[in-house]
């Protein structure tokens, strides 16, 4: 049944003073990551999902079953979805043990004492927790308490599985293992996954596919190489390292406002360039020779990373950030406020449409 | 911690020392006294007495019922106060908690007019049902839990609104309705605001004096609950008076004990 489920949403809600309006689909058997900086209303849409904010307007489907539906008046309530919702803070019940939170969905859905509990001890086995099945949450480390809170989503075979940064509660060692056994366990669930997430690594690790929420907007949607070789805003650009300026394309020339940027080819009309930083140069004097985008910059700022060097310049083009060797900014004698000239093959900007 | 205080400047200043002083043994030796003055060797003879008796299992039925029913009402009116709101909430809030600080023999006249044999309501009761509550238990309990209940509905009040609402919503997200997420998180998670408010309305409604004795009468073993039976052998039988004081003061500090933690969590 769960293979071929699939979520479609169409979201207009508010939370306060906040909207968001955001379409998304998300087929069952992928991992689709909601990534975006914070206040983007990633979480507004995963409780809008869930039934726990109301839509302003839109439209909520998984497969047959219309979950809310603002032109018809239909609006089922989170506790008739088949919906399970994995809590940043995991929001177990502290009054009640691992079991018993694990068992309380089932309880909820009319299931015997006894059985509830037996079917829930099998997910606490299942997940390791066997020793701990006894203990109230305030006992649990941050691991386990993780764990409980998946079994308790997952124990009513919902067909959604909604997970609300799944890893933001625990510490950075705890984090890496369970980024790794949280990704097994998703693929081990058969239906719709949603999981929100404000850290690029933990997306790229869960995500089969990502789609970024800025301002409660999509800004982009698809596959990570996708994001990661053609970004569609400073936010993913900056979190795939890659420069992006917008410019206005005729054939192989992008004018970026007064400057102009020669390009390999571009579809013509409004488009994003997209620039590695690997690929500009840095020159103390005008470079002759190959290179044709050739332009006078200034150094705003320097960031060493090690064996590489961020160095962000303002030229004619918007600021762009060149990495370059620690060596080369020995040799060049590079500081924040000389001037430097930069340079860029034309065959390694890419000119997208916008 | 006061010796941290106090370190920067030296010694306390002399005068607030001998203020405080003052104002701790005001209020710690009455107490002292009533130990001292207590006809320890007749003490059991007295508590036995017949009158001593039926003031204590009437004061217990009566100052329970009250708890029971401001459970009842009270907890509701808290949830709405917590978590709804609807015109004129400010206003509901003020007049349902003014008996906390209304003398209580005004509450007693005031039920007394609208519950009494010729008052608002109580003409009805007593035209339609034939039911006059003045001299009557009922009448205790109706008294008792006027000035009980503003006590439940405010530590309530309280513990709802301080409760994480999340919690709420992930019973929701689990398939419960409203009445199992009611029932097996909202009422275990407010649980140590629901006992503070039902032992402090307890303990408000075994010391009722003013609104009983105004609306309910004092009748020996029907309305005489355990304040009025002191105030009345405190004129004729003072050893009775101390002996029944005595008791109220050992009920206080098992309260006072019970709700330490609630009102001094550091200490």
């Amino acid at each position: 049944m769960a293979g071929c489920v699939t979520l479609r949403a169409d979201v207009k809600a508010s939370a306060g003073s906040f909207h968001i309006d955001a379409a998304l689909d998300a087929p069952a058997g992928e991992t689709v990551v909601l990534l975006g900086p914070n206040g983007a209303g990633k979480t507004t849409l995963l409780r809008a999902v869930a039934g726990l904010v109301a839509l302003d307007s839109g439209r909520i489907t998984l497969d047959e079953t219309v979950l809310e539906d603002t032109t018809e008046g239909t609006r089922l309530p989170p506790d008739q979805r088949p919906v399970g919702f994995v809590f940043q803070s995991y929001l177990l019940f502290p009054h009640m043990s691992a079991l018993d939170n694990v068992a309380f969905g089932l309880r909820a859905r009319g299931n015997a004492r006894a059985g509830a509990r037996a079917e829930a001890m099998e997910w606490i086995e299942r997940l390791g927790l066997s020793a701990q099945a006894a203990s109230k949450p305030g006992a649990l480390s941050g691991g386990q308490a993780q764990r409980v809170a998946l079994a308790r989503a997952l124990v009513t075979r919902p067909r959604l599985l909604l997970l609300d940064e799944p890893l933001a509660a625990l510490d950075a060692s705890a984090r890496t293992r369970m980024r790794r056994e949280l990704s097994g366990h998703l693929k081990d669930f058969g239906g719709v996954r949603l999981v929100v997430t404000h850290d690029p690594l933990e997306a790229v690790t869960l995500a089969d596919r990502l789609i970024v929420l800025e301002d409660g907007k999509v800004a982009q949607a698809g596959p990570a190489s996708e994001l990661r070789a053609r970004p569609r805003s400073d936010y993913i650009a900056g979190f795939v390292g890659l420069n992006l300026v917008r410019g206005y394309a005729t054939r192989d020339r992008v004018s970026v406002g007064e400057a102009e940027l020669i390009v390999p080819a571009a579809p013509a009309g409004e488009v994003f360039v997209s620039i590695h930083p690997r690929s500009i140069a840095l020159y103390s004097r005008r470079p002759e020779g190959t290179p044709r985008n050739v332009f006078a910059a200034r150094i705003v700022g320097i960031d060493s990373l090690g064996d590489r060097v961020r160095v962000e310049v303002v030229s004619a083009l918007p600021s762009l950030v060149a990495e370059v060797t620690p060596g080369a900014v020995a040799e060049l004698s590079l500081s924040i406020g000389s001037t430097v000239w930069i340079a860029m093959k034309a065959t390694e900007i890419d000119a997208y449409p916008a | 911690m006061t010796r941290a205080r106090a370190a920067p400047t030296g010694r306390p200043i002399t005068a607030l020392v001998v203020l405080g002083a003052v104002a701790a043994l005001f209020l710690a030796l009455p107490l002292v006294g009533l130990l001292l003055e207590a006809p320890l060797s007749d003490l059991p003879r007295l508590l036995t007495s017949a009158p001593v008796t039926s003031a204590f299992e009437l004061s217990l039925v009566a100052s329970l019922s009250a708890t029971a029913l401001s459970l009842l009402l009270g907890l509701p009116l808290a949830w709405l106060l917590a978590r709804t709101e609807f015109p004129g909430k400010a206003l509901v809030r003020a007049l349902t908690t003014l008996p906390l600080v209304l003398p209580p023999v005004v509450g007693g006249v005031a039920l007394l007019l609208v519950l009494g044999r010729t008052g608002l309501v109580g003409h009805l009761l007593d035209s339609w049902f034939g039911i006059t509550l003045f001299g009557t238990t009922p009448a205790v309990v109706i008294a008792e839990t006027f000035v009980a209940m503003p006590f439940l509905v405010i530590t309530v009040e309280g513990g709802l609104r301080s409760l994480d609402e999340r919690y709420e919503e992930a019973a929701a997200t689990l398939g419960a309705g409203r009445w199992m997420t009611l029932r097996r998180v909202t009422l275990p998670l407010i649980g140590p605001a629901l006992a503070a408010g039902a032992v402090l309305a307890w303990a408000r409604a075994l010391g009722e004096f003013g609104a009983t004795i105004a609306f309910a009468g004092n009748l020996p073993g029907v309305t005489q609950t355990i304040p009025l039976a002191v105030y009345i052998q405190l004129q004729t039988q003072v050893g009775g008076a101390i002996a029944l004081s005595l008791v109220l003061v050992v009920v206080s500090l098992i309260v006072l004990i019970a709700l330490r933690r609630r009102w001094w969590p550091a200490a």
